[in-house]
C-alpha cells in the first residue's frame, strides 16, 4: 500500500463526531416531546389549546425526531466508523460527506418546524413535504456515493458483513423514498400523492414496513455486527447464518407492507401474501439475534462488568421478541384483535426503545471515547444507571400498552346477545387512563437515561479532544 | 370481481411468490452444503477485518433450521388453501367479504327473534319496555351520542332530542322516519332578500322579541315588516314549520346559536345541516327500538334525560 498524502493515512472521523454528538442531543429532542405526547393522552389539556402543540401535530415530530434524526444521525456516524474501519481506508470524497452532516440537519430543522405549523402529506413516517423530500434525496444519494465509493476503494479483499448491511439499507431506502413520495406539488409545501385509493394505501405500507426493515433493522444489524464483535472481542459466531439470515431478510421484508392494511379495501390475496411472508420472515429475524447473541458464547462473564455490551446484547434480546411478535401479529386472526389498539404502538416501542435505542446507545458509547481520544466514557457508573432506567422505562412502556391494546382490542369485539355493543367507545378510552399513565412513567425513565447519556458524551468530548486514528496494515488472509 | 386489468400480472405475482419462497428453502440449502474451511485452524474462516474482527465457520443452528422450513412449508399449504396466488382463489373458498357477510348473516339470525317480538310492539308500549330500552340506549350510545351527546341533549348545531322542541316531529313515525333516512336542512342567505344591513339587523330584533329575549324594541318594531321574507317557511308567527324543518324562533331554544350576532351571521349566510340516514347501518328493527328509545327520551319518566334545558 503506497501513501504519499497523511490524510491519507487516518481515518476520516469528524463527519462521524458530528453525527455522535447530533445523534444524542436529537435522541433527548425526540424522546422528550414523545415524553410530552404520551402526557397529552393522560390529560389532554396540555395540549394548551393550540394547533401547533396538539397531538396530531406533535406526534409526527416525535417520529420524525427519534427515527430520522436521533436513528438517522446513529446510522449515519456509526457506518461512516465501521466502513473506513472494515475497508481500512478513509473516507471516499470527504466533502460530499460533510455535506450529507449539514444537509441532514437542515432536514431535521425543516421537519422541526414545518410539522408543527401543520404542514404534512398525511404519509406516516414520511409527512415531510415534497420541497424537505427533494433534499433528503440528495443527501441520501450523496451517502450512498461516500459510502459505496469508500467499500469500492477498500484495501481489503472481502466486505465484511456489516457493510452487506449499510449498503442494503442505503439502496433500500433510497427506493422507498422515491417511489412513495412520488407526488405532486400543488404549491410550496403542498403535494398531492402520486398514487390513489388502496394503491395509495398499499404503496405507503411498502414504504412503512420497509422503512422498519430496511432503516430501523438492516441498518442496525450492520451497526451490531461491528460494534458486538468489537465490545465482546470475540468472533462473530456464523459466516454461514450471517449469509442465510442476510439474504432471506432483505427478500421477505419486501412482501411484509399488507399485514398493516389487514381487512381493508386491499384485495384478500394481497393481505395472504403480506401475512405469510411475514411470517417467513421470523427466522431470517432471529438469524441476526443468534449471530449476535452468540458472538458471547465463552465471553458471557463479560456481561457482568461491561454495562456497553450490557446495552447490546439487551438490544438484541429485545429485537428477538419484538420479531417474534411482529409475524404473531400480522396473522390475522390476532390481528383483528390487535389493528388500531395500543398493542401496536407498544409493538413498535419494544423494536424501537429496545433494539434500536439500546444498540444506538451501547455504539455511541463505544465510539465517543475512542472519538475524543479518552479511555472510556467520562462515566461508568452512569452508564450502568443509563441501562437500569432504560431496561426498566421499557419493560414498563411495552407492558403497560400489552394490558391497554389487549384490553381495548376486546372490549371493541365485545357484542351482547342482542347484537349491540358491550362497550362505547369512550368507555374503551377510560380505561385505558391508568395504564397511559404507567406509559408515561416508562417513558419518563427512558429520556432521564438518554439525558444522562447527553451528560455523560458532553463531559467525555470536553474532557478529550477530536483524535486522529491512523489506518491499521491490512491482515494478512483478510 | 378481477383485480387484475391484465392477465400477466395474477401470473407474475404467482411466479415471483413461489419463486420467493422456494428461493428461501434452495438458499438455506446451499449454504448447509457449503464446505467451509479454516486455514488458521482456529474454527475461523481466516478473513480479519480492523485487527481483530473475524467470523467462526459454526453450522447454521439445527433448530433455526427447521423454524425457517417450517414457516415455508406453512407458507406452501397457506398459498394452496387461501387466495393469494394472484388470480387463484385457495381451496377453501375463504374471502373476507364471505367472512364478514357469513357473520353477520349468523348474528342477524341470532336476534332475529328478539327484533321480531319487538317490531310487534308499537314505539310508546316499547319506550317503557325495560329491555328494549336497555338495547335503544346501547344503540344510542354507540351510534348516536356522537353527535346528540350522551345525554341527548345536543350541542350547537345538534338538536337536544329531551325536550319537546322537534323540529320535524315528535312523533313516533316521523322520528323513525328521521332515524332511518336521515334529514337536511337548508336555510338559504337571506341577507339580499331582506335588504340593507341595517333591515338585517332590525330583524334580528325583531326574532328576539318573538321569545322575549333582549331586544331593542324600536329595531324590532322596524323588522316586523321585512320578516315576511322569512315568514314563508318560519310562518307569520315565527313558530316554525316541520313539514320542511323551519326551526321555531317563539321558543328561546337556539341550535345555531342565540344573540344578535348569531342571529345576523343565519339570515346573511343561511345554514345546512345534515343528520346522516341510518338504514344503510340498522335493520327497520333496530331503528324501531332505537325510535322508541329516543321518543321515550322526551315522553316518559326516562331517568337519563327528563329535566328541560336549563
Amino acid at each position: 500500500m503506497q501513501v504519499s498524502n497523511s490524510q491519507l493515512n487516518t481515518y476520516n472521523d469528524g463527519v462521524v463526531r458530528q453525527f455522535s454528538i447530533m445523534a444524542v442531543v436529537w435522541g433527548v429532542v425526540g424522546m422528550l416531546v414523545g415524553v410530552i405526547i404520551a402526557a397529552q393522552l393522560v390529560w389532554p389539556e396540555l395540549n394548551l389549546g393550540l394547533p401547533w402543540t396538539s397531538f396530531g401535530r406533535l406526534r409526527p415530530l416525535h417520529t420524525n425526531a427519534v427515527i430520522f434524526a436521533f436513528g438517522g444521525c446513529t446510522l449515519f456516524a456509526t457506518s461512516y466508523y465501521v466502513v473506513q474501519r472494515t475497508c481500512h481506508t478513509t473516507l471516499f470524497m470527504p466533502q460530499l460527506a460533510k455535506f450529507t452532516f449539514w444537509g441532514w440537519q437542515a432536514v431535521i430543522l425543516a421537519a422541526a418546524i414545518s410539522l408543527p405549523l401543520g404542514f404534512t402529506t398525511g404519509k406516516e413516517y414520511a409527512e415531510l413535504e415534497w420541497p424537505i423530500d427533494i433534499l433528503i434525496t440528495l443527501i441520501w444519494v450523496a451517502y450512498a456515493i461516500v459510502f459505496f465509493g469508500t467499500v469500492g476503494t477498500r484495501k481489503v479483499k472481502h466486505i465484511y458483513v456489516a457493510n452487506w448491511f449499510f449498503g442494503a439499507f442505503i439502496i433500500t431506502v433510497a427506493l422507498l423514498h422515491i417511489v412513495n413520495s412520488a407526488e405532486m406539488p400543488a404549491s410550496f409545501m403542498k403535494s398531492y400523492s402520486a398514487y390513489a385509493g388502496a394503491q395509495d394505501a398499499m404503496v405507503q405500507w411498502w414504504y412503512g414496513h420497509n422503512a422498519v426493515g430496511f432503516f430501523l433493522t438492516a441498518g442496525f444489524l450492520g451497526i451490531m455486527y461491528y460494534f458486538v464483535p468489537k465490545q465482546a472481542d470475540r468472533p462473530v459466531y456464523s459466516y454461514s447464518l450471517s449469509i442465510v439470515h442476510f439474504w432471506a431478510l432483505i427478500f421477505t421484508y419486501m412482501w411484509a407492507g399488507p399485514h398493516h392494511l389487514h381487512y381493508t379495501a386491499l384485495p384478500d390475496w394481497t393481505q395472504s401474501l403480506g401475512m405469510v411472508f411475514s411470517l417467513v420472515l421470523l427466522a431470517p429475524s432471529w438469524g441476526g439475534m443468534i449471530n449476535g447473541m452468540m458472538t458471547l458464547s465463552g465471553a458471557w462473564h463479560k456481561l457482568r462488568t461491561d454495562p456497553i455490551l450490557r446495552f447490546m446484547i439487551v438490544s438484541l434480546s429485545f429485537y428477538g421478541m419484538s420479531t417474534f411478535e411482529g409475524p404473531m401479529m400480522a396473522i390475522k386472526t390476532v390481528n383483528s384483535l390487535s389493528h388500531y389498539t395500543d398493542w401496536t404502538v407498544g409493538h413498535v416501542h419494544s423494536g424501537a426503545l429496545g433494539w434500536v435505542g439500546l444498540v444506538s446507545m451501547g455504539a455511541i458509547y463505544y465510539m465517543i471515547p475512542r472519538l475524543f481520544g479518552q479511555k472510556q466514557m467520562h462515566s461508568i457508573k452512569a452508564i450502568e444507571l443509563h441501562f437500569w432506567l432504560a431496561t426498566i422505562g421499557i419493560v414498563l412502556y411495552i407492558s403497560a400498552l400489552w394490558i391497554s391494546g389487549v384490553m381495548e382490542g376486546l372490549m371493541w369485539r365485545a357484542i351482547n346477545t342482542d347484537g349491540t355493543l358491550t362497550y362505547t367507545f369512550v368507555e374503551s378510552v377510560k380505561a385505558k387512563h391508568p395504564y397511559y399513565i404507567i406509559r408515561l412513567l416508562g417513558g419518563l425513565l427512558y429520556l432521564s437515561g438518554m439525558t444522562i447519556m447527553l451528560w455523560n458524551v458532553i463531559k467525555t468530548a470536553t474532557s478529550g479532544k477530536a483524535a486522529v486514528a491512523a489506518i491499521p496494515p491490512v491482515a494478512a488472509h483478510a | 370481481m378481477n383485480d387484475f386489468t391484465n392477465s400477466f400480472w395474477p401470473v407474475f405475482i404467482t411466479v415471483i411468490a413461489l419463486g420467493g419462497i422456494l428461493g428461501c428453502a434452495l438458499l438455506l440449502w446451499i449454504t448447509s452444503k457449503i464446505k467451509s474451511n479454516s486455514p488458521n485452524g482456529d474454527n475461523t474462516n481466516g478473513h480479519v477485518w480492523d485487527e481483530t474482527l473475524r467470523e467462526m465457520n459454526n453450522p447454521l443452528p439445527r433448530w433455526w433450521v427447521w423454524m425457517f422450513i417450517i414457516t415455508i412449508i406453512f407458507a406452501l399449504f397457506y398459498f394452496a388453501a387461501y387466495p393469494a396466488l394472484g388470480n387463484y382463489a385457495g381451496k377453501l373458498g375463504w374471502s373476507q367479504v364471505g367472512q364478514y357477510e357469513q357473520e353477520m348473516a349468523k348474528a342477524n339470525e341470532t336476534v332475529a327473534p328478539l327484533y321480531a317480538k319487538f317490531a310487534a310492539m308499537p314505539v310508546e308500549t316499547l319506550a317503557s319496555n325495560a329491555e328494549a330500552k336497555a338495547i335503544g340506549e346501547r344503540l344510542f350510545m354507540n351510534n348516536c351520542a356522537q353527535c346528540h351527546g350522551s345525554d341527548a341533549r345536543g350541542s350547537r348545531g345538534f338538536p337536544n332530542l329531551t325536550d319537546h322542541d322537534w323540529i320535524y316531529g315528535g312523533n313516533p313515525e316521523t322520528i323513525t322516519e328521521t332515524i332511518t333516512n336521515g334529514r337536511i336542512g337548508m336555510m338559504p342567505p337571506m341577507g339580499a332578500a331582506v335588504g340593507t344591513e341595517d333591515d338585517v339587523k332590525n330583524v334580528a330584533h325583531y326574532v328576539l322579541s318573538l321569545s322575549g329575549s333582549n331586544h331593542d324594541a324600536a329595531r324590532a318594531e322596524k323588522g316586523k315588516e321585512k320578516f315576511a321574507v322569512c315568514a314563508a317557511c318560519h310562518g307569520a308567527d315565527g313558530k316554525g314549520n316541520q313539514a320542511v324543518g323551519a326551526l321555531n324562533l317563539t321558543d328561546n331554544i337556539w341550535l345555531h346559536g342565540a344573540g344578535e350576532a348569531a342571529i345576523i351571521k343565519r339570515i346573511n349566510e343561511g345554514k345546512t345541516n345534515q343528520m346522516p340516514a341510518q338504514n344503510v347501518k340498522f335493520s327497520a328493527e333496530q331503528i324501531h327500538v332505537l325510535a322508541a328509545y329516543v321518543w321515550g327520551l322526551s315522553n316518559t319518566g326516562n331517568s337519563t334525560a327528563t329535566e328541560t334545558t336549563p
